[in-house]
């Protein structure tokens, strides 16, 4: 009954022991909101084995055309000072020219043609290797573009407020409604044209006109969707509760924005950049399909898919495999995005 | 109907004849900005010729005079001038030409996908986490992520190269039936989702249970209360489905040769037939605009609940 009386416990007061100290720290380390997106995109396996697919697309896409024998551009059967060999045209798989034939009777080891050569020459595997890679950065970049875009007029819309979101906000209006496919064709169609005596002779000319176009018109079309996000995140968590309790608990500016803001804006940043990348892709192969895509000799998915579909009926394998890959990463792409979305949304945390 | 959402429809309408002007005047300026003009072609022609082509279709004069009378000419006869490759006709016969094919093909199209996806949606729903629901997820996943010319070219060459069964060239009737696969797979598999997700989201809702407790009969309920409201959201795809059935057919139509106006379109960028270009331009963003219209007011009217704003 030592607990009843008034009589105070002189003992409650002494200093604690380096032993009881040790017991009051919780020795779990603090989670960050990275490390429990993280944490939980691990889990989810379709997400997990998405982003498998896309880092060994990325990857032999990058690193295949350093050791590969044949370039994407170089047609075989043709040597300065010869007659071309049309023997090299339209091989099938694994299937060997003219004078490699002759080399391989000699004895020497020529390096197969694994998916053929198309109707110049060209050896296909590396073409849809090269073609991929171009789809990837193509669409890589695009959302680059579209996030730094979006991100800036919808973060100065969000913050200002007042006249300035108003007019931001009704010229996104209508570039919104605006039929964006039918836009970015015309777009395509006449900046191909009259870029290309701009670039000429400039580092741009490499890259070709059709995708300088194509990321302008990425620029000028596609930064509404992300903007209005942004914009949206930024008016709404600037109004949340917790940026007011933070408020009154004397947390100045930096403290907010760093601690508050900026984290739940990041989330929804990622997810809708990583979703914008199929879309661009999507959008580039679609418009390499029309011809108003990559330059040639330059392959891109679509425009390998559009060449192959004047031999259909021979090689119809030459229009499934860049079919397959671009569905592939497009699929990936999702499905991983998907993934981000639900690990990093912190609204769908449970 | 209450002054807002009669507001709403106002605001609405004012937007979409707005976007249709802001169309037509950036396809009229983007046009008239490519260097040298719609004669500079492969081959090169003496500058009387050019002068007296460009005076026979206007060009000489001062860029806004063109403007107001191009647009004049839309909006009073619904003239897009001559067609600069296919001598003698105009822009709109061209068009009105296409659209015979286009739109049989579009509204097939449309109506099948919207069938098929409501059916499958409904009853994936229904059949939440069966073997079947599972398969109808992983099918329409992987609809969702095809290009449609991926889509198509692969159906030409399974039905049409390899077994035969369909003609490949889409002059014909018969030749029609690919493309409308092709068109419909995209908008079924995306109807498909959106159907299975709001009827799920529907049948959890009280009154469902209600009527259950009430003794209404599995029918009555499925498709008396459940469907019912489940297809509220799906009117909010009618747009977009129309732009992606206008774009896909631009595709649809080359791989399969079907005399439309998607093919007349992409002809006619190659060609750079430029008042080809701008007419098609603005009458299939007219029409998307349209669409677009009429989908997010008809899903006002029906449901006044919604805010859309």
């Amino acid at each position: 009954m030592k607990n009843m009386s008034l009589h105070i416990d002189v003992d409650a007061f002494l200093p604690a022991t380096d032993a009881e100290k040790a017991y009051m720290v919780q020795m779990r380390p603090s989670s960050t909101f990275f490390k429990d997106g993280v944490k939980r995109l691990v889990k989810n396996k379709v997400a997990l084995t998405s982003f498998v697919v896309i880092v060994l697309i990325t990857l032999s896409s990058i690193f295949i055309p350093m050791f590969w024998p044949y370039a994407y551009d170089s047609m075989l059967g043709v040597t300065p000072g010869r007659p071309v060999d049309s023997s090299y045209n339209n091989l099938a798989p694994f299937a060997y020219g003219r004078t490699e034939q002759k080399r391989i009777q000699d004895g020497a080891a020529v390096f197969p043609h694994i998916f053929g050569t198309d109707s110049s020459g060209r050896d296909y595997f590396i073409r849809v290797v090269y073609g991929t890679r171009i789809s990837l950065a193509v669409g890589f970049f695009a959302s680059i573009i579209v996030l730094v875009i979006g991100m800036t007029i919808g973060s100065i819309a969000g913050y200002c407020g007042g006249k300035v979101d108003l007019i931001i906000m009704r010229i996104v209006d209508i570039i919104y409604s605006l039929p964006d496919m039918l836009m970015v064709i015309l777009l395509a169609s006449v900046l191909k044209i009259s870029l290309t005596p701009i670039i000429d002779g400039t580092v741009f000319a490499r890259i070709g006109s059709n995708i300088i176009s194509l990321f302008i018109v990425f620029g000028v079309l596609y930064w509404v969707s992300m903007s209005r996000l942004i914009r949206g995140q930024i008016l709404s968590l600037r109004e949340q509760e917790y940026v007011l309790a933070s408020r009154a608990a004397g947390a100045g500016g930096r403290w907010i924005i760093t601690k508050h803001l900026l984290p739940n804006c990041i989330s929804v940043v990622i997810i809708s950049t990583a979703l914008q990348i199929p879309s661009a892709i999507f959008t580039e192969s679609y418009l390499s399909f029309l011809g108003l895509g990559v330059n040639a000799p330059m392959p891109s998915l679509g425009s390998l898919a559009s060449d192959a579909l004047n031999g259909i009926t021979s090689y119809p394998y030459r229009l499934v495999i860049p079919a397959v890959v671009i569905s592939l990463i497009v699929l990936s792409l999702n499905l991983f995005g998907d993934g981000l979305r639900d690990a990093f949304d912190p609204k769908l945390r449970t | 109907m209450n002054s807002k959402t009669l507001l709403y429809i106002v605001k609405r309408i004012g937007l979409a004849i707005l976007t249709v002007w802001v169309v037509i005047t950036i396809t009229f300026f983007v046009m008239r900005a490519v260097p040298g003009g719609p004669f500079m072609g492969e081959k090169a022609i003496s500058p009387a010729a050019q002068a007296a082509l460009e005076a026979k279709y206007g060009l000489d004069r001062p860029l806004s005079e063109q403007y107001f009378t191009y647009l004049k000419d839309i909006l009073t006869r619904f003239d897009f001038g001559p067609s600069l490759k296919q001598r003698g006709r105009s822009v709109t016969e061209i068009i009105a030409d296409g659209m015979k094919t286009s739109v049989k093909l579009g509204v097939v199209a449309a109506f099948s996908a919207l069938a098929a996806g409501v059916v499958l949606g409904a009853v994936a729903a229904l059949r939440r986490n069966s073997v079947l629901d599972r398969a109808v997820m992983v099918i329409t996943t992987a609809f969702v992520s095809m290009p449609s010319f991926i889509m198509g070219s692969l159906l030409l060459v399974l039905f049409a190269v390899r077994l035969r069964v369909l003609p490949a060239n889409g002059t014909t009737g018969a030749g029609l039936i690919l493309p409308i696969i092709t068109l419909a797979l995209y908008p079924m598999a995306y109807i498909t989702r959106l159907t299975r997700s709001s009827m799920l989201d529907v049948l959890g809702q009280d009154y469902i249970r209600t009527a259950r407790a009430k003794g209404v009969s599995g029918m009555k309920i499925i498709f008396g209360h459940a469907l019912k409201n489940a297809l509220i959201p799906v009117i909010t795809y009618f747009g977009p489905m129309l732009a992606y059935i206008v774009t896909g057919s631009l595709v649809v139509e080359r791989i399969f040769s079907v005399p439309g106006i998607g093919r007349a379109f992409v002809q006619s960028i190659t060609n750079r037939d430029y008042p080809m270009v701008m007419g098609t331009t603005i009458v299939l963003a007219c029409l998307i605009v349209v669409m677009n219209l009429v989908s997010d007011i008809l899903y006002k009217v029906v449901d006044p609940r919604i805010n859309l704003e």
